[in-house]
């Protein structure tokens, strides 16, 4: 039951349309879409019928850009202009990077950005390209147009990482229903497979990322117990220790961009052959030098062992975390193209003493989850009764004296959640408090991310230690962070919704629109109509199915001034003016807020009540 | 039943310490299904707004049911002796050198097995004073003794991350 869902079928405008909500894969060597047609979630295929894209953006002197296969095969030929891996850049800085792509990055205060033949390129407006390009591809697989949809990112993914992937899909012109974490993604494409019911562990080794992450399964809820793993540890890692060796057995020290990117196209090549061969070798020119490099599968082992021992530490610590055995976990999922690897399943074999699950493909297991997540968030009927518990993947604090760091929300926190913790003032008269966010485990401030700066001014004087400030960390159920700060006892609220430095502002976005960037075909007023219209329509939907199911919740006068204010929005929907329209939602949105906490109070009460009949 | 309620009953469980989490974590589910944000995703921001409220409510009475100090803690406030675990430190005697004793066996501590044997004894201790504080708190209604269980167990909690802590330095 949900309180204020559409009860009543025959309101909708036209009952049997269904909502089209696309799940996407945004993934670090490639992505993918993927939707539920006929009941049944399906990756999407391009026209000539391939359902991976390479995530790779070619920038072109003049203008143009290639995205995917065509960019993927310029990788060689123009190293500096065409952008791989560009996750692993998305809310970084140059400090944060543990290795550096063959393409120009310059610092700057947030994030990088890349240098490209036709200017600057944040690398949330390259991951905009890709989830785009796949947007298109969702349109003109089902003639229409897109709901909504549910992006992926690592469940490790920090604050800044996740802030940027949702402003690439909304510069993609792409609504967002949620962010999800991949292997909560993929838990859902197996269990509804399976049936499955139990503990499990998701070992996610993709191209750029590794997510491990501990779920509990119970009837359709999806329980992340516990998650970690390493944001700057994956596949391409694998590539670069064979890379690497072949350099140095050959002798090679400084190699051009595009020697280095040939030579990692190779090391993959390689890499890919070993997982069914025994031995593997490689013909390639470099430097003006033909080379034979021969490589056996021990030898990988032997290379690779310090990367995926990397992997079972923090498969050790999120076990920990959760305080729970190796034992106890009923199943292992194995999620990305890289646990294709034979050295991969061994690590996962001997440490979880069973044979991981490999039956779904472990590139597209992702996407298909989302796609199922994304068809319930529309508000399809029918939809498979899924709910999500996530946690935090770190923990979030503030700095204190001595640089040292409070934590407020600690890791493995399940969200959405708001923790509050008092402060004080230390000097006579002091009045106002700097407050620095982080977040991170460390204890000093120096080792953790700074997330945002604000300052809460307008303390009235008082001896140190008199004032009483707290301080709330609100975690939405996407793992986004907004901080308010608030003095008790003066009441002073310099309340800041912190929107971390990294992440685009509303204008930044807007110009980024408006430079006809990724959405350039678009009619951007026609769109910020179209999208105030449906909003305008599903709030007097729900309205009108609130008011009906539960009349007797509406105070004397209220239904009439509600009836108002649907009759004004309908009037000003006619207008034309998105601007208007959006005003009238909000004003209808405004008066029918009582009356929806009175309808949520009663929903939780029955549910409770209906629960105890159920346990009698 | 509403965002003011307090955790037992927002749970519709008894007000007391002795409580089975399998049926806390059902519970804590059961709501979540009602009041999650996803639910309400294709439903306007008012909806979201009112949906992150209840949500994160449950969430936090959640949080404190299903651990057992934090739970206690809670019954200490509810029943009129709070914790205040910052400014009430004053513990007895005997049990502040027990605790001194300890952080120099951890000190002394070298190697795994011996950091094992000494978070053995830990968890052995802290299972006891949990028993002393359902005695306190469900038979005797002895609330002042409870809340100095359960700055005990404060100490004791505190001190097996510290062995934790050391176990992860070693094994890294």
């Amino acid at each position: 039951m949900a309180l204020l869902q559409i009860s009543e079928p025959g309101q909708a405008p036209d009952p049997h349309a269904r909502r089209i909500g696309i799940g996407i894969d945004l993934g670090t060597t490639h992505s993918l879409v993927a939707a539920v047609r006929h009941g049944v979630a399906e990756c999407l295929p391009d026209e000539d019928g391939r359902v991976i894209l390479p995530s790779v953006v070619r920038y072109l002197e003049g203008g143009g850009r290639q995205i995917g296969y065509a960019a993927l095969a310029s990788q060689v030929a123009d190293p500096r202009n065409t952008i791989a891996s560009v996750k692993r850049l998305m809310g970084r800085r140059l400090a944060d990077l543990a290795s550096l792509p063959p393409y120009e990055l310059i610092d700057q205060p947030g994030m990088v950005v890349i240098s490209t033949v036709v200017g600057p390129k944040s690398p949330v407006e390259v991951s905009a390209e890709i989830l785009a390009t796949l947007r298109y591809r969702a349109e003109d697989s089902f003639n229409a147009d897109i709901d909504g949809a549910v992006i992926t990112v690592p469940a490790y993914f920090d604050d800044a990482q996740r802030q940027a992937t949702k402003d690439a899909a909304q510069l993609a012109g792409l609504n967002v229903l949620r962010l999800i974490n991949e292997p909560t993604a993929a838990a859902i494409a197996y269990g509804l497979d399976n049936a499955s019911e139990g503990l499990f562990a998701v070992y996610d080794l993709g191209g750029g990322t590794f997510d491990i992450s501990i779920l509990r399964l119970t009837r359709g809820v999806f329980e992340v117990v516990a998650t970690g793993g390493d944001s700057a540890l994956g596949g391409d890692d694998f590539d670069r220790v064979l890379a690497d060796d072949m350099a140095r057995e050959a002798g090679l020290a400084d190699l051009s961009a595009s020697d280095r990117a040939a030579l990692m196209w190779q090391a993959r090549q390689a890499k890919e052959a070993l997982s069914t061969s025994k031995q593997v070798t490689v013909s390639l020119k470099l430097a003006g030098k033909a080379l034979n490099w021969s490589v056996s599968r021990d030898r990988f082992e032997q290379l690779s062992a310090g990367l995926t021992q990397r992997t079972m530490v923090a498969v050790r610590r999120v076990l920990r975390d959760a305080q729970l055995s190796s034992q106890e976990i009923q199943g292992v999922v194995m999620v990305g193209g890289s646990t294709r690897m034979p050295v991969v399943r061994q690590a996962v074999r001997g440490f979880f003493g069973q044979e991981p699950l490999v039956n779904l493909n472990p590139d597209e297991v992702v996407a298909l989850g989302a796609a199922i997540s994304a068809n319930q968030l529309v508000g399809n009927r029918g939809a498979e009764d899924l709910l999500l518990l996530d946690v935090i993947p770190l923990s979030l604090g503030l700095e204190t004296m001595g640089g040292l760091v409070e934590r407020i929300v600690p890791r493995n926190q399940t969200i959405p959640t708001a923790m509050a913790q008092d402060f004080t003032t230390y000097q006579d008269g002091q009045t106002a408090l700097a407050l620095h966010v982080v977040q991170g485990e460390r204890d000093m401030v120096a080792d953790c991310r700074s997330l945002a700066r604000f300052e809460l001014r307008g303390i009235p004087p008082m001896a140190a230690g008199a004032a009483r400030i707290r301080v709330t960390f609100t975690v939405d159920a996407d793992g986004l962070l907004t901080v308010s700060a608030q003095e008790q006892i003066s009441g002073v609220q310099a309340q800041i919704d912190v929107k971390p430095s990294y992440g685009l502002s509303d204008d930044d976005i807007a110009r980024m629109l408006k430079d006809g960037f990724a959405t350039a075909q678009q009619d951007m007023q026609a769109r910020a109509l179209a999208e105030a219209q449906v909003d305008a329509d599903r709030m007097v939907l729900a309205t009108r199915s609130a008011m009906q199911a539960d009349p007797e919740l509406l105070e004397g006068g209220e239904r009439q001034e509600i009836e108002a204010l649907i009759a004004a929005l309908q009037q000003q929907r006619a207008t034309g003016d998105a601007a208007a329209v959006e005003a009238a939602t909000q004003a209808l949105a405004q008066a029918t807020e009582a009356f929806a906490a009175r309808r949520m109070n009663k929903g939780i009460a029955q549910a409770l009540a209906g629960k105890n009949i159920e346990t009698l | 039943m509403n965002l003011q309620s307090d955790d037992f009953e927002l749970f519709d469980l008894p007000a007391r310490f002795a409580q089975d989490i399998p049926v806390i974590d059902a519970r804590w589910k059961q709501l979540q299904r009602q009041a999650h944000p996803d639910r309400f995703a294709d439903q306007g921001q008012a909806a979201q707004r009112l949906a992150m409220q209840w949500s994160v409510r449950i969430n936090e009475a959640h949080q404190r049911l299903k651990n057992p100090i934090k739970r206690a803690a809670y019954l200490c406030e509810l029943r009129g002796a709070p914790i205040r675990a910052h400014d009430n430190t004053a513990m007895p005697a005997e049990f502040l050198m027990q605790q001194i004793e300890l952080r120099q066996t951890l000190e002394e501590a070298e190697g795994p097995a011996a950091l094992q044997a000494l978070a053995n004894q830990i968890q052995t201790q802290k299972a006891q004073l949990l028993q002393q504080l359902e005695l306190s708190l469900d038979q005797q209604s002895d609330v002042a003794q409870a809340a100095l269980q359960v700055r005990a167990l404060m100490f004791v909690d505190r001190f097996a991350q510290e062995i934790d802590a050391r176990i992860d330095q070693i094994c890294a």
